[in-house]
C-alpha cells in the first residue's frame, strides 16, 4: 500500500535542517502501523511530507502509495489516489459551512476517481448517517469548518471526513492529542469501524494510550528522522513503562 | 504645500467653471429653492481635488471634470440581470432616464411612487422636508460638494413614501446603451412609522454617475437597501446615501461593487432616535485598472443605538481599494453599541487597501470597536482544504468566498444573499 524508501528531507527555507534522514516504512493493505518517538523526532514532518504541504524539500528517496510517485503529486492529488491526513491541529475555516465543505470535497474526489457526483439528498442522508456513528451533534454540520468546535469535536470532525471520503490510507497525526478519554473512545472507535481488508493506517502518537483502543500491527520507533527500531504491539507496552531512553541509547550503540 | 486659501480659490474657481453659467432644471417653488442652495453650497465649497484630505485616497478628477469619460458597454453575453428571479416592482431607467414603457406601474398597496419630475411639479410635503435637506446636513463634518451638485441638477430619480408593508421590493434597474454621457440620479425615500420595505438598485447607469439616495426613516420603520454595482467595467462614479433615523428605526444598506473603474460610495448616517440600527455593508472585487472607495459616516446622535460598518475586498492586478469610515458618537448617545471592520484580500503583490478607521466618542459608556486588516489568503486553510481533494482553484474561490461571507451576512433576506453569492463567484470564476 504505501512504500516509504530512504526518504531524506530537509527545511525548504533553511537546508541546514535536516528533518527526515533515510527514513524507510512499508505498510501493506489493511495493517495498522503505529509511528512513536520522542518530541522532533520528525513525526509529523513525515505525515506532512507525504500529504504535501510546502515547506520542505526532499533530497533522496521516495514515497509511494500503491505504486504511484506520491511525491510527484499536488495535495489534491494524492487524497484522490487515497491519501487521507487526520490534522494534529484541524484548520479552522471561518465563512466556510462544514457541510458546504464536506460535500465540495466528496464531490471533488468522485469527480477525480470518474465518479458522479452525489445529489444533495444521497449526501444528506450519508453524512447524517456518518455524523450519528461518531455522537456528531447535527448543529455541527452548520457550523463553519471548526470554528468554536472544542478539541474532541475538532478530532470528530476529522474522522467524520475520513469516513466520507473512505481513502486507501489513513494518516493520524496525533489524534490522541487534546482529548479525554471519552472522546478518544468514540474517536478509536469511528477509527476502528473503518478497518477493512483493504484499508491501511499509519497512526503517529506520543502515547501508548491510543493504541489501547487502535490496536496496531506494527510498531515504529523514530528518532532524529529516522525508524530505529520495530517490533509489535509490545513495544508501545515497553516506550509506556521506560520511556524512549533505553531505545535512544541502544540505536546509538 | 499649497497655502490652504489658495487651495480653496482653485476648488471655487474650479466649481464656478463648471457650473457658475449652467441654469438649474425647471422646478415648482419649493424645489427650486432647494436647488439654488444646493448650487450656492458648490460655488462656496468648491469641487473636491486630491489634496483634499478626504479625497486623499482617491483622485475626484474624473467624477469633476466637465465631460464624461466615454467607455465600453460590457458584453452579458445573455446571462440574466441580478434580483432577476425576484417578483419586484420594476422601475427602470436607461442611461440615467426614467423610462416608463420598461417600467411596471408606479403602483403598489402600502406606498406612493412619483418621478422627481412629477414631483418637481407638484407639492409634495413629505419629500419637500428631506430633498436636499439630508444632502445638506451632511455637509458637514466634512463637505461633500459632489452631492449638491447632484440636488441642484438631478432630473432624474424616484420619490417614495412608505406606508405600510409593500408585499414587493422596489427594484431601480439602470440599463445603459450609450458608450458616454453622465447619469444625475436623485431619490427621496420616507418610510413611515412602523413601515417596512426593500429597495433593491442595479446596473451599470451610465459612463459616469452620480447619484444621491436621501432616506429618512421614521420611528420603527425598516428600510432594507440592496446595491449591485456591476457589468461594465469602465465607468466612473459616486453614489451617496444620506440616511436619518428615528427611534427603533432599523436600516440595512449593502453593496456589491464588480469592476468600474473609479467608484465612490458614501454613506452618511444619522441615528436622531434611541434605540436605532444601521448596518451598513459592502463587498467588493476588483480585478485590473479598478479603484474603489466606500466612505462611511455614522453618527450616533441619540442613546442605546447600534451601527456595524461590515467591508470586504477581494482585490488583484492593480486594484485598488479604499476604506474611511468614521463613528461619531455624541455625549448624549450613551449605550452606543458600534462595530466596524474593513478587511482586504489582496490576491497578489500589485493590489493595494487604503484604510483610514476613526472614532470619535463624547459619551462615557459606549462599546465601540474597530478593525482593518489586509492579507492574502491564509495558506494552511488552502492546505487544508487541498488534502481533503479540493483542486487549488476551487479551494481559493471557496476561501475567497468565504471571506466575503461576513459582509454578505449583512442581508437580512437569505434568496437575495443567495443571488449576490452566486454573482460573485460566476464573476470570480470568470476572472480565473
Amino acid at each position: 500500500m504505501l512504500e516509504i524508501k530512504n526518504l531524506h528531507c530537509e527545511l525548504e527555507e533553511d537546508s541546514e535542517v535536516k528533518i527526515l534522514n533515510g527514513l524507510s516504512l512499508t505498510v501493506n493493505p489493511g495493517e495498522v502501523h503505529a509511528i512513536m518517538g520522542p518530541n522532533g523526532s520528525g513525526k509529523s514532518t513525515l505525515s506532512y511530507v507525504l500529504s504535501g504541504r510546502d515547506g520542505y524539500e526532499v533530497t533522496e528517496g521516495s514515497a509511494t502509495l500503491e505504486g504511484a510517485d506520491l511525491l510527484d503529486m499536488e495535495p489534491e492529488e494524492r487524497a484522490a489516489a487515497g491519501l487521507f491526513l487526520a490534522f494534529q491541529y484541524p484548520v479552522e475555516i471561518p465563512g466556510v459551512g462544514n457541510m458546504t465543505f464536506l460535500r465540495t470535497a466528496v464531490n471533488a474526489q468522485r469527480k477525480a476517481r470518474g465518479m458522479e457526483e452525489l445529489s444533495a439528498g444521497e449526501f444528506l442522508k450519508l453524512v447524517r448517517a456518518k455524523a450519528k456513528e461518531l455522537q456528531i451533534d447535527p448543529d455541527m454540520l452548520k457550523r463553519p469548518v471548526n470554528v468554536g468546535f472544542s478539541g474532541g469535536e475538532k478530532k470528530r470532525n476529522e474522522i467524520l471526513q475520513m469516513a466520507m471520503l473512505e481513502p486507501k490510507m489513513c494518516i493520524l497525526d496525533e489524534t490522541d492529542s487534546g482529548l479525554d478519554v471519552d472522546a478518544m473512545k468514540l474517536v478509536s472507535d469511528g477509527v476502528n469501524a473503518l478497518r477493512d481488508a483493504e484499508r491501511s493506517f499509519l497512526v503517529i502518537t506520543h502515547y501508548q494510550r491510543l493504541l489501547n483502543h487502535i490496536k496496531p500491527d506494527v510498531v515504529h520507533i523514530m528518532s532524529e528522522g529516522r525508524i530505529i527500531k520495530t517490533g509489535g504491539p509490545e513495544l508501545a507496552l515497553e516506550v509506556e513503562e521506560n520511556g524512549y531512553g533505553d531505545l535512544l541509547a541502544e540505536a546509538q550503540a | 504645500m499649497m497655502p490652504r486659501a489658495k487651495l480653496k480659490a482653485r476648488k471655487v474657481e474650479a466649481a464656478e467653471a463648471l457650473v457658475g453659467a449652467r441654469p438649474l432644471p425647471e422646478s415648482n417653488v419649493w424645489m427650486r429653492r432647494a436647488r439654488e442652495a444646493a448650487h450656492a453650497r458648490v460655488l462656496d465649497m468648491g469641487l473636491p481635488t486630491k489634496r483634499d484630505e478626504y479625497w486623499r485616497f482617491t483622485d475626484p478628477r474624473r467624477l469633476t471634470a466637465a465631460e464624461a469619460e466615454a467607455g465600453k458597454l460590457h458584453d452579458t453575453q445573455g446571462e440574466a440581470p441580478v434580483f432577476d428571479a425576484f417578483d419586484r416592482l420594476k422601475i427602470v431607467f436607461t442611461n440615467g432616464v426614467f423610462d416608463a414603457e420598461a417600467s411596471d406601474a408606479l403602483e403598489m398597496d402600502g406606498v406612493e411612487i412619483a418621478p422627481l419630475a412629477e414631483a418637481a411639479a407638484a407639492d409634495l410635503h413629505w419629500a419637500r422636508d428631506i430633498y436636499g435637506v439630508l444632502e445638506q446636513r451632511g455637509q458637514n463634518p466634512v463637505e461633500r460638494p459632489l452631492a449638491s451638485l447632484n440636488t441642484a441638477y438631478a432630473r432624474e430619480g424616484m420619490f417614495i413614501r412608505v406606508t405600510g408593508n409593500p408585499e414587493r421590493p422596489i427594484s431601480l434597474i439602470y440599463n445603459r446603451s450609450a458608450e458616454d454621457g453622465d447619469a444625475i440620479v436623485h431619490h427621496v425615500i420616507r418610510v413611515e412609522a412602523g413601515a417596512e420595505v426593500t429597495i433593491l438598485e442595479n446596473g451599470p447607469v451610465a459612463a459616469r454617475f452620480n447619484q444621491v439616495m436621501e432616506a429618512d426613516i421614521a420611528e420603527g420603520a425598516t428600510l432594507h437597501h440592496i446595491r449591485a454595482q456591476g457589468r461594465d467595467h469602465e465607468r466612473a462614479g459616486t453614489a451617496h446615501l444620506f440616511a436619518r433615523l428615528g427611534a427603533e428605526a432599523q436600516l440595512k444598506s449593502f453593496t456589491l461593487t464588480a469592476n468600474g473603474s473609479l467608484i465612490r460610495n458614501e454613506a452618511v448616517i444619522w441615528l436622531d432616535g434611541a434605540d436605532g440600527s444601521a448596518h451598513i455593508a459592502g463587498a467588493t472585487v476588483g480585478d485590473g485598472a479598478f479603484h474603489h472607495d466606500d466612505t462611511v459616516f455614522i453618527n450616533h446622535a441619540a442613546p442605546r443605538c447600534e451601527s456595524r460598518q461590515v467591508f470586504k475586498k477581494v482585490l488583484r492586478h492593480g486594484a485598488v481599494g479604499v476604506f474611511q469610515g468614521k463613528i461619531l458618537v455624541d455625549q448624549v448617545a450613551q449605550l452606543t453599541d458600534g462595530y466596524q471592520i474593513s478587511q482586504a484580500l489582496l490576491l497578489d503583490e500589485d493590489a493595494q487597501f487604503l484604510a483610514k478607521p476613526e472614532l470619535e466618542i463624547y459619551a462615557d459608556d459606549v462599546q465601540c470597536s474597530h478593525g482593518s486588516t489586509s492579507g492574502e489568503i491564509d495558506k494552511s486553510q488552502l492546505f487544508y482544504l487541498r488534502t481533503r481533494g479540493v483542486a487549488e482553484d476551487e479551494a481559493k474561490l471557496l476561501l475567497v468566498l468565504a471571506f466575503l461571507a461576513e459582509a454578505l451576512e449583512e442581508i437580512a433576506d437569505q434568496g437575495f444573499a443567495d443571488d449576490l453569492r452566486d454573482r460573485l463567484e460566476a464573476w470570480l470564476k470568470r476572472r480565473g
